[in-house]
């Protein structure tokens, strides 16, 4: 594993010193290997992970289940692409199983995310269903759990 | 009419002076502003399935005692870590103690070893425990003090000038506890040869040797020629798998020292409890890469204290293993106990006096860096300053 990128995920806000200083590199050397991972893609982008409960309460999550007709050729590739490209998709996957895709949406409400399914999603050509799920609580996010149990005691000084 | 301890007390407990530990310790509680390099564990939790194995195993009723030794799948589990990772074949049915903590063990090794007057040999600075356990097990202790220009290792020939015809046992502790030292193999091969010319049982607490950093190896010397005769072979859970207060070590010893060994733990200790002996197997069964997690995270912590060190100009070997930094503060003339008292009292960080563990000890610093990066910043930040106002 590259403990560069292991420590950037843990905190992308550390500065290229503060990291070189962990790793025990020089500064400039930790500098040109993030930008070459930038440059090259391995590196996608920076984002704050933020408490969706406190920043935004009423922003509304949903995983919706999509079964779809694979077309000659291309597959799910096309339709999955389209369905992708809209903004309030977050994430969407290709699975095994019961259904094709898992489309991860965000809406400001469960009104925004309906219209997008009945209106937008379901009346695409070569869709066959969709299943929608809202998320009701977070508990663990972004590898974070939500709420941590118990402020734990640790002497100040042990042998 | 109040108790006079002259008359109650043992006068082997009367001699044992006071751990300075519990001095500094009785300073620094009770501040809730400090940052605290004072520590000796890790400042992770255990890894989570570790806990969830100790919940399920609380769930399923699991509160008896176990044998003695301890449970069976833990000595095999064990059996199979010490062979793999130390190359050393123990028989879990014989050779294997489960203990309170590695503490445990090292007390029923001088009890079991000892008669009035032995004396044993023991390197300083080292764990506070030494020195007392073999007290308390009416031995004599003989501390070699490392030096700091062999990066506080222990040299054979100063182990042969303490040997007298009185030696019974060598403790050996590396990666050791507060100065992070190693030992080469060659010197330890040197130690082994010693132990066998002069027939002395060899205990080694080898609780630190996961934790090191930059390919240094680990030898134990219980791997050289004539010696897993000799040797107790003492280990845990604590330190790599940050389990510290489940308590739960370990013995690994010849069929012999062992049955002495037992006698005195089924009288006094029974058992270890047994859901940290569960803990401890899912430890050794599931734990590798979460050990391995930590570890990397002390290596970086590790890099960070020895760069600002280097930064402030205050000397500090590399140390290649355990989570202690022991830098040299001498070059302020202060005494150990003074410099951390003032930087306490000036800058509200606390690390502990290098006196603490032995008088060897003096004029260094042990500096634990298992805290989180930004504390170790910050504190660094402040023991600098703190160091160039006091550097004469």
């Amino acid at each position: 594993m590259n403990q560069l990128l292991e420590l950037l995920q843990k905190n992308a806000r550390q500065t290229d010193a503060e990291i070189a200083e962990l790793l025990g590199r020089e500064t400039a050397d930790v500098t040109t290997e993030l930008a070459a991972l930038e440059k090259d893609g391995t590196i996608m982008g920076y984002t704050a992970i933020l408490d969706q409960e406190r920043y935004a309460p009423s922003k509304t999550t949903a995983m919706i289940e999509v079964r779809l007709t694979p077309e000659r050729g291309g597959g799910f590739d096309r339709l999955a692409n389209r369905i992708a490209s809209f903004p309030q998709v977050k994430s969407c996957f290709l699975m095994s199983g019961a259904y094709d895709l898992l489309v991860i949406v965000e809406g400001d409400d469960i009104r925004e995310i309906a219209r997008f399914v009945t209106e937008t999603l379901s009346t695409m050509n070569g869709i066959l269903s969709t299943a929608t799920h809202f998320q009701l609580k977070t508990y663990k996010a972004n590898g974070l759990l939500q709420s941590v149990p118990s402020e734990r005691e640790r002497l100040p000084v042990s042998p | 009419m109040s108790l006079d301890p002259q008359r109650h007390l043992a006068q082997q407990i009367q001699k044992i002076p006071r751990s300075g530990i519990r001095d500094f310790f009785e300073l620094v509680i009770g501040r809730d502003d400090v940052i605290s390099l004072g520590v000796g564990e890790p400042d992770f939790s255990s890894p989570w399935h570790i806990r969830e194995a100790a919940i399920y195993s609380l769930e399923r009723g699991e509160t008896s005692y176990t044998s003695n030794l301890g449970l069976l799948s833990l000595r095999e589990a064990i059996a199979g870590y010490v062979s793999e990772t130390f190359e050393l074949r123990y028989d879990a049915k014989s050779e294997i103690l489960i203990t309170v903590g590695v503490s445990e063990a090292i007390d029923l090794a001088f009890r079991a070893l000892l008669n009035p007057g032995d004396e044993v040999i023991y390197h300083e600075p080292c764990y506070v425990s030494y020195n007392p356990s073999i007290a308390l097990a009416y031995g004599v202790p003989v501390a070699v003090a490392t030096k700091p220009e062999n990066d506080f290792s222990l040299k054979a020939a100063d182990v042969a000038a303490a040997i007298t015809p009185k030696t019974r046992a060598l403790m050996l502790n590396f990666p050791t506890n507060p100065t992070g030292a190693v030992i080469d193999r060659a010197e330890l091969e040197a130690i082994a040869k010693l132990a066998v010319e002069h027939d002395i049982v060899v205990l080694s607490d080898e609780i630190y040797s996961e934790l090191r950093y930059e390919g240094t190896d680990h030898t134990s010397i219980a791997t050289f020629p004539g010696m897993k005769e000799r040797t107790i072979f003492l280990h845990g859970f604590s330190k790599a798998f940050a389990m510290t207060g489940f308590r739960v070590g370990y013995a690994c010893a010849p069929q012999a020292l062992m049955e002495a060994m037992m006698k005195i733990h089924q009288y006094s200790m029974l058992c270890a409890p047994i859901t940290s002996q569960v803990a401890a197997v899912e430890a050794l069964r599931h734990g590798a890469g979460p050990a391995e997690e930590m570890r990397q995270a002390y290596a970086h912590r590790r890099n960070l204290l020895l760069s600002r060190f280097a930064e402030a100009g205050i000397p500090c070997f590399a140390p290649g293993g355990a989570f202690y930094a022991f830098p040299d503060i001498r070059a302020t003339g202060m005494t150990s106990q003074d410099f951390a008292r003032q930087l306490l009292d000036e800058e509200s960080v606390a690390c502990v006096p290098g006196d603490a563990f032995g008088p060897s000890g003096e004029g260094f610093l042990r500096c634990c860096y298992a805290a989180s990066t930004d504390s170790l910043r910050e504190a660094m930040t402040r023991i600098g300053r703190f160091y160039e106002k006091h550097v004469s």
